[in-house]
């Protein structure tokens, strides 16, 4: 490595400056915020944890708490589930592969404003899918979940999974790639079947990717807005609010400046919770 | 029929029901376009269009209400545009001295600071968005494109700084070496030996930058004014707007043309698209 003189420290100086003042400093003032009396505007006056006290205690977070609980599993579990399934479809040495690689992928490219659209259309009780089965035969076949407060959540969940499984597949698939093609052939020779590799050798040297991967997927999960935003804005009332939609809801339209602040910070912990400890084992197995 | 002849057929039935989930929504998109509202309510979502019309294309485009507006989506798409060109250009350039510096010119603390930029990418932006808009408005760029292009920049630069200092990190150290031994400076070797060797990195960023700013829509949602939201606020007003008869033809024409733009390149450049991905979620 070149020994540093002091052109290369002035050149970066200014845009780390920049970003580790938006990372923490931002951090920190948003939780002075949250510690705050503020409401209608910032108000600096302190308030201790009276907004957290407030928080916990609104019955729209806790909605917003126990949605994100429901929404994650079905998302985490799901994309895991089908991208895992998908990479190791696609590891059979398929003629074309790129082609369907690509199309499980393209959802990756989109918004989720423009998922979340597409979506809201074909779920919606009027013409969408209850429509199509009922001109299939069905005629008594009903399909409203995204309007029913209770199955509303599943509808984000299922376009959540639609969007992100390819995404999931394209870790997993690196993964597979990355292993070592020997140990693949010593069990074959051995008389391993093909299932029997994939869940005694191939799985299991997956590990680091797979918690990598579960890694995003859960944060992901954790910071979902836009998808809530296009598909139920929150709705049928906040039934389908997530911490993320609940802080936007208080910050910016109903004057909670406090306890959108404070429910931010909630989801910082959450994050933090879940990436942190990632980030230490990655950047110290590297030295 | 043998075996291994079922196991393959098996396989390529999960396959092709697989992409036909993907790709539903997608044609079902096209097609709801291209119809008018009588043949939506006649057909079904599966459908083609009886009597195919670019007529919401054409609503979607210069005449769709968005919340009290009548404009379509022409003024939102101008705006992501004047936002995403400069704001890709100079997070991209940022982060390619970043990752320059941080693997070539390395000081004390600099692995520190790259760790404590890497918690950038990961975290909440809900945290930031409170501060940061009374910040624009102190700086009096609020509810402006030039607002949005400060954000996004300074929201980018985390990532694109990850993406160069992973690949510089690859390039041989000798090269520097060498370059120094024959009197080249630090500019002189950035411009003359790394630059010229980082056209895939700078790909990657480039397409991941531009994707993620074009599908942006929390700082969209939160930091615009009036005539500075991006595409992503246009489509979701224009998609939430109540009126009497609900017009999900034109809805998908604006989704389409939200969407084409990302889709375009991921069309064109997919692979380095994908590379992008798998950089973000696999560190170090």
């Amino acid at each position: 490595m070149v020994r540093a003189s002091w052109l290369p420290k002035l050149v970066v100086a200014p845009s780390f400056a920049l970003a580790l003042l938006f990372i923490y400093g931002l951090i920190a003032w948003n939780g002075y915020l949250s510690l705050s009396a503020s409401r209608l505007l910032p108000n600096y006056e302190f308030a201790g944890f009276d907004q957290y006290v407030n928080l916990f205690e609104s019955e729209r977070f806790r909605v917003a708490l126990s949605n994100m609980a429901v929404f994650g599993t079905l998302f985490v579990g799901g994309a895991m589930a089908i991208g895992l399934l998908l990479a190791i479809l696609l590891d059979q040495k398929i003629r074309a592969e790129g082609v369907l690689r690509t199309i499980y992928l393209y959802p990756m490219a989109l918004s989720f404003i423009v998922t979340g659209t597409a979506w809201k259309w074909i779920l919606n009780p009027g013409l969408g899918v209850e429509h199509l089965v009922r001109q299939w035969g069905f005629e008594g076949f009903t399909f409203d979940w995204l309007i029913d407060p209770d199955k509303a959540i599943y509808c984000i969940a299922i376009a959540g999974v639609w969007q992100s499984a390819g995404f999931v597949m394209a870790l997993f698939l690196a993964g597979l790639r990355g292993i070592d093609d020997s140990i693949v052939k010593a069990a074959q020779v051995d008389g391993a079947s093909l299932p029997r590799i994939y869940w005694r050798i191939l799985i299991p040297s997956l590990r680091p990717v797979f918690f990598s991967t579960l890694m995003v997927v859960s944060h992901l999960a954790i910071k979902s807005f836009d998808l809530v935003m296009a598909l139920t804005a929150g709705g049928p009332g906040f039934a389908t609010d997530l911490p993320a939609t609940f802080m936007y809801a208080m910050a910016f339209s109903r004057g909670q400046i406090g306890l959108g602040a404070a429910s931010a910070t909630v989801m910082l912990a959450l994050v933090a919770a879940i990436v942190v400890p990632y980030l230490y084992s990655e950047l110290r197995v590297k030295k | 029929m043998s075996r291994a002849v079922v196991h393959r057929a098996l396989l390529w039935a999960a396959l092709l029901l697989f992409a036909a989930w993907f790709l539903t929504p997608l044609y079902v998109m096209l097609t709801t376009s291209l119809k008018d509202m009588q043949q939506v309510r006649e057909g079904n979502l599966l459908s083609l269009p009886s009597d195919p019309t670019l007529a919401s294309w054409a609503k979607a485009w210069s005449s769709a209400c968005t919340g009290i507006d009548c404009g379509g989506l022409k003024p939102f798409f101008m705006n992501s545009l004047l936002m995403v060109v400069p704001a890709v250009a100079v997070s991209t350039a940022i982060g390619a001295i970043n990752g320059y510096v941080l693997s070539k010119w390395r000081f004390r603390g600099s692995e520190t600071m790259f760790a404590m930029l890497l918690f950038g990418v990961f975290m909440p932006m809900q945290v930031v968005l409170l501060p940061m808009s009374q910040v624009l408005g102190w700086l009096g760029i609020a509810s402006s494109i030039w607002g949005l292009i400060v954000v996004h920049v300074i929201a980018g630069i985390p990532s694109t700084t990850l993406f160069f200092r992973n690949y510089y990190v690859g390039l041989p150290d000798e090269l520097v070496k060498a370059a120094m031994l024959d009197g080249a400076g630090f500019w002189r070797i950035f411009t003359r030996i790394v630059l010229p060797l980082s056209t895939p990195i700078l790909v990657v960023t480039l397409i991941w930058q531009f994707t993620n700013i074009w599908n942006d829509f929390l700082y969209g949602v939160v930091f615009s004014g009036a005539d500075s939201k991006p595409i992503t606020v246009g489509l979701n007003n224009l998609a939430n707007t109540s009126s009497s008869v609900k017009e999900y033809n034109v809805d998908m024409a604006a989704a389409m043309i939200a969407a084409l733009p990302t889709l375009f390149v991921y069309i064109v450049a997919g692979k380095y698209f994908v590379r992008g991905l798998t950089a973000g979620a696999v560190k170090g």
